[in-house]
């Protein structure tokens, strides 16, 4: 410390007149008072009130609906099928029946929902292989420890896709049927389109081979499936070969991990190319036949199927709104007592003392 | 005792090669010392020794996967910037690692102008008599040349590198100390035994001049060295917030330990009732599937334990260090602290207790040279009873009209011109051959330790204290010139003529001595010794025939001191050869000797300082430095109490006190408190007077009324005393205390205060040496202090709370999302983010506010002294201040937590795809988090310079920067396991809702925050008075100033007029009430003139 400089002279170790050693840089320094915060409070309450009220009025434009199937309808037999292991492998179908009321206009988005099951656990997130899932031969062969238990079937081959998260994939199917006057007809779905665009494209990729005659069972050859599925993982859209293997859409959204036990996930949007569904969804009389695989008695879980319409800022979502509308009040709340001390105490700049 | 052979090895001749050897050396003890700084880094002393194992536990806790919630980059890296940080500013910190190769025994060469390199026994040189000069300047400031002399044995060697060799001396001497005027030992050698003392060493840290070479054996080296053993000290000192800041990092430690267990219990709980049954999906290691939850829980403890670590942040002290080492540049670059005449800058000699220095509510000064310039001028004598130098009375009221009569030197060729007298009474009275008056200057002109210069044929006094000099000035002025000195003799020129005295002994000068005198034999062969010192030293050793004289003589001496003159009484005694002879057998003898050497030969020169004549007594004037009543006004403004501590008599001290405005005349009640046995002290106390000494009894009393008094004083104390003093306030009023002083005699004051400050001035510089900051006039305390300190404890407070609130806005997130994850010790946030977040993210803009923030301007730091009141409190960082800001990080991290989940728990995106993955939930809260800490620094900045808004604005970019590579493309397909967030910034941050969610975060917030730190009402305007200065100190939070205001108002009617005045302040509801006394209730000064007392007590 204090080093005397180089050069030499009567004024040798005289510091440096720099703003900066002076501690003189130029520099804002804001005087906050109650001419300049008062109105700054206001501004932001009414900015809120006023965000709120708006959100509001779009979200009142939303439609949601919600149907738990979990014992709903005939889906009580397949509840009490599935919570024996040993029928797994046998499968149970049922209806749930619905009306909706009002029309859903616009996009219309059908969603599974899980509840209470948690997708967030430390152990059951870290067990997955991104390695594999984007194609990495050498982690096709040899997945990562992370995936342990789920690694290798009970035949030695490695498992692919391994790991919890995929091994406990939703495997409910749906469709959906509109009865209307004119008979009974299946809502048209698209199920590709449901992901983000970086998944499908880039996060996902199936094993990449230099020989591009091969088909996908034949990439996947010597990999076993995971242990609770019941199709491997390049079968599992019968109807679209480009829809198989770890760039399979269902397979995607499933292993984009929820972030609380309670959640919704994608399973397909409304085709609104198809009459009487170019408007959305029109008010009638639905059924969903459902596919009944996914156990969920296990965890005291329960499922559900959702429609939803969206807005600008997203799905339904009263609560953005309502928080808007609190937080706006309480500052403009604020707002007024302290204008009143201000006025009261301060407005002359007065010290209290009388 | 410590033995030393040197005949163990004797190499290394030339100091080229250790110096290279050092360099070496040097930079492979840097890793050293970056991990023990770690070390020191995490836990600062004793007490922290626990915090040095969290991070290393946790470290060690992630290598074993079942409890390993965090990948082992996440902490190592913030470890390893740690690390490097710390390497990096000891590298450039610490220089004081030189010639760490000389060892203990070896012999060493020295040319000219080189640096001594450790403490060394002086064995020849290429001058005559084995002397040799240098210069200690590096050591104590003293500019003068000083004479070494070697042994008459050793100084035979030469430069006979065989005859060196084959040197096998034994040498016992003291312990390493750091004394550095003081050495004793004995060489034992060829069966002889010589004394060493300090005039045969060569300290480390001198410089070697005017000697072509020398030969010497190190008797000390590396840290024995007495430099360094002067330098070690500093480190010792911890300011409170430190004190302060390890406590709370233990209690932070117990709420992680807390929370770990809250949480592990959960886990068990949850195990227990939901997680047993979701086993299907996640087949659990195999102790738990054993349905041992408990031990489940144990695992997530460790979990969490790991996860939860940021809260104890690693970084804080690094970040503190760096803060307090700018702090301290700015106090070494400040060119307002910068002493023009002597080209002496302000040194922070110590970095680590800048914010003590705004906190100071005692000061402990010392008087001369440090309220004083100490720049002496010989003013007034009086001679064998007459008194020379009083202005005439026509004279003295009339400047101008009035020509002064100068006495004229014109008859002496050897005069100092610069020199004055106003008295040519006494110039006549030299001219006529008075032999008093003739004695009188002889003595001055022969009894001092002042070396001869002759710089181009003008004669250059070199003295050791300019007491000396000033009156060995005088004597060459009235003709008796002091010409030069070898060691065995004086030569004087006297009247013209030159004159050879025979030195026989110097029984020199100390503090408890108080005297010196030497022994000489004139031309004719008389033996005579002369004495100065002290007067009640010399009045006490007269003969009593002086009786008369004495009293005279102290009737002027009354007087001298009276108008704040420096006195000394002269004496001389004519001596008997054959007594004399006998005399110095013994104190040859007594000069070996080593236990007790010096108490055996003080007693000797008791012996012979018997029976002295009075000659007279000096009168040396010592000016007021520049500056000192407005500073002192100014310190007491700020309601700091300045405590004069003098060893000088009542009436010099009560003089400078009235100049320097410490005692004015509306003062009306001035108690001198003196007494020379506790009885009498004790009765002026039932007098009712405020009368205390240092005794342990009356100990609380002093302090207690003492404390109730606008100004004490206290004189004729020792530097003992002086230590107590300070000690007495220092361990009995909890305030923080600074001692400021120049000479050797306040080194002991300055090491016992909190916070010690050298005055680097005419005395040399052991007292900067023992300081903790030094500069080159008293002056500049008042900088020191109110602007320098003032900021140092505003920024340090604010950077902690901030510092502190920030990281458990970013941890706690953790702990609301357990209850959502099934205690999983799942994190909310990318790994990555958790490494970046303290260290790149959030580190520099609180970095920059702690180095760059004022509140309040310089001027107006000085204008208004009472905004230093905040610091003395402590009102700004305490632990209360602490739960407040653990409060507000809770509620931050909740509302951070609880918004984005009401709002996308069950949501979709625009595109009717899902948001609520932890993925984008991770995004969403970690990018509000920094939004959060950036506006929360943003309003706790009052100066916004243009560094600030890069680190400010640049933290965010980099923020989105980092994220955005991170989540990129690219990298993922690298390393896929790394970095699995590849797209989710993109997808997220590209939704509306994503940005109102923030927006409504960020919102909710900061109104509490802007709420607190708006510097909000301008209750305060009395206090500046002029609405326009732009001075930031207006305002306030309302609630806490009315909360506060009322007990404050009610104890009115007690404090007579005390005016209250509201300040603001400065951010999170801390609150400021600034008490300022127009005049106190007690308007009393206290002298505390203990002389016996205060000897029984330190006896």
């Amino acid at each position: 410390m204090g080093k005397a400089k180089a050069n030499a002279g009567p004024l040798a170790r005289r510091p440096d007149n720099s703003a900066f050693k002076q501690q003189r840089l130029p520099a804002w320094s804001p005087m906050l008072t109650a001419q300049t915060v008062l109105p700054f409070f206001y501004g932001m309450a009414i900015v809120c009130v006023l965000l709120g009220a708006w959100l509001l009025v779009t979200v009142q434009n939303t439609h949601e609906l919600k149907v738990d199937y979990t014992h709903a309808g005939s889906c009580d037999k397949c509840f009490e099928k599935r919570k024996d292991r040993a029928n797994a492998n046998q499968s149970c179908n049922c209806t749930v029946v619905f009306n909706i009321e009002n029309m859903f206009k616009g996009d219309v988005f059908f969603y599974y929902g899980l509840i209470n099951f948690h997708q967030n656990l430390r152990q059951y997130m870290d067990s997955r292989d991104d390695g594999q899932m984007i194609g990495r031969n050498k982690n096709l062969r040899n997945p990562s420890s992370y995936c342990e238990p789920f690694i290798k079937d009970k035949n030695g081959l490695p498992i692919a896709p391994c790991g919890a998260v995929a091994n406990s994939m939703f495997n409910d199917s749906f469709t959906l049927v509109y009865h209307s006057a004119a008979g009974s007809r299946v809502v048209p779905l698209f199920r590709k389109g449901i992901t983000w665009y970086t998944d499908k494209n880039v996060k996902f990729r199936n094993p990449q081979v230099e020989n591009k005659t091969l088909t996908l069972a034949q990439v996947f050859e010597g990999t076993g499936q995971p242990l609770y599925w019941q199709k491997p993982v390049y079968d599992l859209d019968p109807w679209d070969r480009n829809n198989n293997g770890f760039i399979n859409e269902d397979l995607i959204v499933w292993m984009r991990e929820a972030a609380f036990p309670n959640f919704k996930k994608l399973y397909g949007v409304l085709n609104r190319a198809i009459e009487p569904f170019t408007d959305g969804l029109p008010a009638g009389n639905y059924s969903v036949l459902i596919s009944y695989n996914f156990p969920v008695e296990y965890f005291q879980g329960r499922k559900e199927v959702v429609l939803s319409t969206v807005s600008w800022f997203g799905g339904q979502n009263n609560f953005l709104p309502v928080a808007y509308l609190v937080t706006g009040c309480l500052i403009l709340l604020l707002a007024v007592i302290l204008t009143a001390v201000w006025w009261k105490f301060g407005k002359n700049g007065r010290n209290m003392e009388e | 005792m410590v033995k030393r052979d040197s005949s163990l090895q004797i190499t290394r001749f030339h100091c080229s090669r250790v110096r290279w050897r050092r360099a070496l050396h040097h930079s492979s003890r840097t890793l050293g010392i970056a991990y023990g700084d770690l070390m020191r880094v995490c836990g600062c002393s004793a007490t922290e020794t626990h915090f040095t194992k969290l991070p290393m536990n946790s470290y060690c806790a992630e290598l074993i996967p079942e409890i390993s919630s965090l990948s082992w980059v996440t902490t190592t890296v913030p470890l390893v910037m740690v690390l490097l940080i710390t390497a990096v500013k000891d590298a450039t910190d610490d220089y004081n690692e030189k010639w760490m190769n000389v060892r203990v025994g070896d012999i060493i060469k020295l040319e000219n102008n080189h640096f001594v390199t450790a403490d060394i026994l002086l064995l020849s040189s290429s001058e005559p008599y084995g002397l040799c000069y240098i210069e200690t300047a590096e050591l104590d400031g003293e500019t003068n040349l000083k004479v070494r002399q070697a042994l008459t044995v050793t100084s035979d060697l030469g430069a006979d590198i065989t005859k060196l060799a084959d040197f096998n001396g034994n040498i016992i001497c003291e312990p390493p100390n750091n004394k550095l005027d003081k050495f004793t030992g004995t060489l034992y050698w060829r069966d002889n035994k010589y004394p060493l003392d300090n005039e045969k060493m060569l300290l480390r840290g001198c410089v070697l001049r005017n000697t072509e070479w020398c030969f010497g054996m190190v008797v000390f080296a590396g840290l024995q060295t007495k430099l360094m053993q002067n330098c070690g000290r500093t480190k010792f000192k911890r300011t409170s917030i430190d004190k302060l800041m390890n406590t709370l990092v233990l209690w932070i430690f117990g709420f992680l330990v807390c929370m770990g267990v809250i949480l592990a219990i959960g886990n068990t709980i949850w195990e227990q009732k939901v997680g047993r049954s979701f086993s299907v999906y996640l087949l659990w290691d195999e102790p738990i599937r054993n349905n041992n939850v408990v031990f489940s829980g144990f695992l997530t403890f460790w979990s969490y334990i790991i996860i939860l670590n940021t809260m104890v942040p690693i970084s804080l002290y690094v970040s503190v260090e760096v803060i307090r080492l700018g702090h301290s540049y700015f106090i070494n670059w400040d060119r307002k602290m910068y002493y023009i005449q002597k080209d002496t800058p302000a040194e922070a000699r110590t970095t680590t207790l800048n914010e003590e220095l705004g906190q100071v509510e005692f000061i402990f000064s010392d008087k001369t040279g440090t309220l004083t310039q100490n720049i002496m001028v010989f003013n007034k004598c009086s001679i064998n009873g007459k008194s020379y130098g009083t202005r005439d009375s026509r004279c003295a009221f009339a400047f101008g009209s009035c020509v002064l009569e100068l006495s004229h030197f014109s008859f002496n060729p050897l005069s100092d011109r610069k020199f004055k007298f106003h008295d040519s009474s006494l110039l006549e009275a030299i001219k006529m051959e008075e032999p008093s008056v003739q004695d009188f200057f002889r003595l001055l002109a022969l009894c001092h330790t002042v070396i001869d210069d002759k710089v181009d044929r003008d004669l250059v006094y070199q003295a050791q204290s300019p007491d000396e000099g000033a009156l060995v000035t005088a004597a060459r002025n009235f003709g008796f010139v002091f010409r030069s000195r070898t060691p065995e003799t004086v030569t004087l020129y006297e009247m013209g003529t030159a004159v050879n005295y025979q030195l026989l002994a110097i029984l020199d000068f100390n503090n408890v001595r108080k005297r010196m005198s030497v022994i000489v034999r004139n031309p004719a062969g008389h033996i005579k010794l002369y004495c100065k010192g002290a007067d009640t030293i010399i009045f006490d050793r007269l003969d009593p025939s002086n009786h008369v004289l004495m009293n005279t003589t102290s009737e002027h001496l009354y007087e001298f001191a009276g108008e704040g003159l420096r006195t000394l009484a002269l004496a001389y005694k004519d001596l008997d050869e054959n007594v004399l002879e006998e005399w110095m057998k013994r104190l040859l003898y007594a000069s070996t000797v080593i236990e007790n050497r010096e108490e055996g030969l003080a007693d000797l020169y008791e012996e012979i300082e018997t029976g002295l004549m009075l000659l007279g007594a000096t009168a040396v004037e010592d000016k007021l430095q520049e500056g000192v009543p407005e500073t002192i006004a100014c310190l007491t403004l700020a309601n700091i109490k300045i405590w004069v501590l003098t060893g000088d008599k009542l009436e010099t001290a009560m003089n400078i006190g009235y100049s320097c405005n410490m005692l004015r005349d509306d003062m009306n009640e001035v108690f001198i408190i003196s007494g020379h046995s506790v009885l009498e002290v004790q009765q002026q106390l039932r007098l009712g007077l405020m009368a205390h000494a240092l005794e342990p009894e009356l100990e609380q009393v002093l302090l207690e009324t003492a404390c109730l008094c606008k100004t004490v004083i206290c004189c004729r104390v020792t530097p003992m005393q002086k230590a107590q003093v300070v000690e007495l306030v220092k361990t009995n009023k909890m305030a923080v205390t600074l001692a400021i002083g120049d000479g050797a005699n306040d080194v002991s004051m300055i090491k016992t205060a909190h916070i010690g400050v050298g005055i680097s001035g005419q005395e040399g510089m052991q007292a900067v040496l023992a300081s903790d900051y030094s500069f080159a006039q008293f002056r500049y305390l008042q900088r020191l202090l109110l602007v320098h300190g003032r900021w140092s404890y505003f920024r340090m407070c604010n950077f902690l709370f901030y510092f502190f609130y920030k990281n458990f806005a970013f941890t706690l997130v953790h702990f609301w999302f357990g209850f959502f994850c099934g205690f999983s010790a799942q994190t909310v946030y990318d790994q990555w983010f958790i490494t970046l977040f303290n260290i790149v993210y959030t580190s520099l803009p609180v970095l920059a506010m702690g180095l760059f923030d004022q509140d309040v301007n310089e001027a107006n730091s000085h204008r208004y002294p009472s905004l230093y009141r905040p610091g003395q409190l402590n009102v700004l960082f305490n632990k209360r201040q602490f739960f407040l800001c653990t409060l507000q990080g809770v509620g931050t991290s909740f509302l951070l937590f609880f918004i984005p989940y009401g709002a996308f728990c069950l949501v979709a995106r625009d595109d009717g795809s899902h948001i609520s993955d932890q993925q984008a939930f991770a995004v969403i809260i970690s990018t509000s988090l920094v939004i959060v800490v950036s506006v929360q620094i943003g309003l706790d900045t009052y100066y916004w310079t243009a560094v600030n808004h890069v680190f400010v604005w640049g933290s965010l970019a980099v923020y989105f920067a980092i994220l955005f590579a991170m989540h990129s493309d690219g990298l993922f397909s690298i390393f896929p396991s790394h970095f699995p967030f590849i797209g989710t910034a993109r997808n997220c941050l590209t939704q509306k809702s994503v940005w109102l969610v923030i927006m409504l975060t960020t919102v909710a917030t900061s109104v509490h925050l802007l709420m607190d730190c708006t510097r909000f009402f301008s209750f305060c305007c009395e206090m500046l008075p002029h609405s326009s200065t732009k001075a930031p100190v207006s305002s306030w939070t309302f609630l806490w100033g009315i909360a506060l205001a009322l007990p404050l108002r009610s104890n009115r009617s007690q404090m007579c007029s005390i005016r209250l005045r509201y300040g603001f302040f400065a951010g999170h509801g801390r609150t400021l009430t600034i008490l300022s006394c127009r005049k106190s209730r007690t308007e009393r000064v206290v002298w505390l003139v203990a002389l016996s007392c205060w000897r029984v007590m330190s006896g």
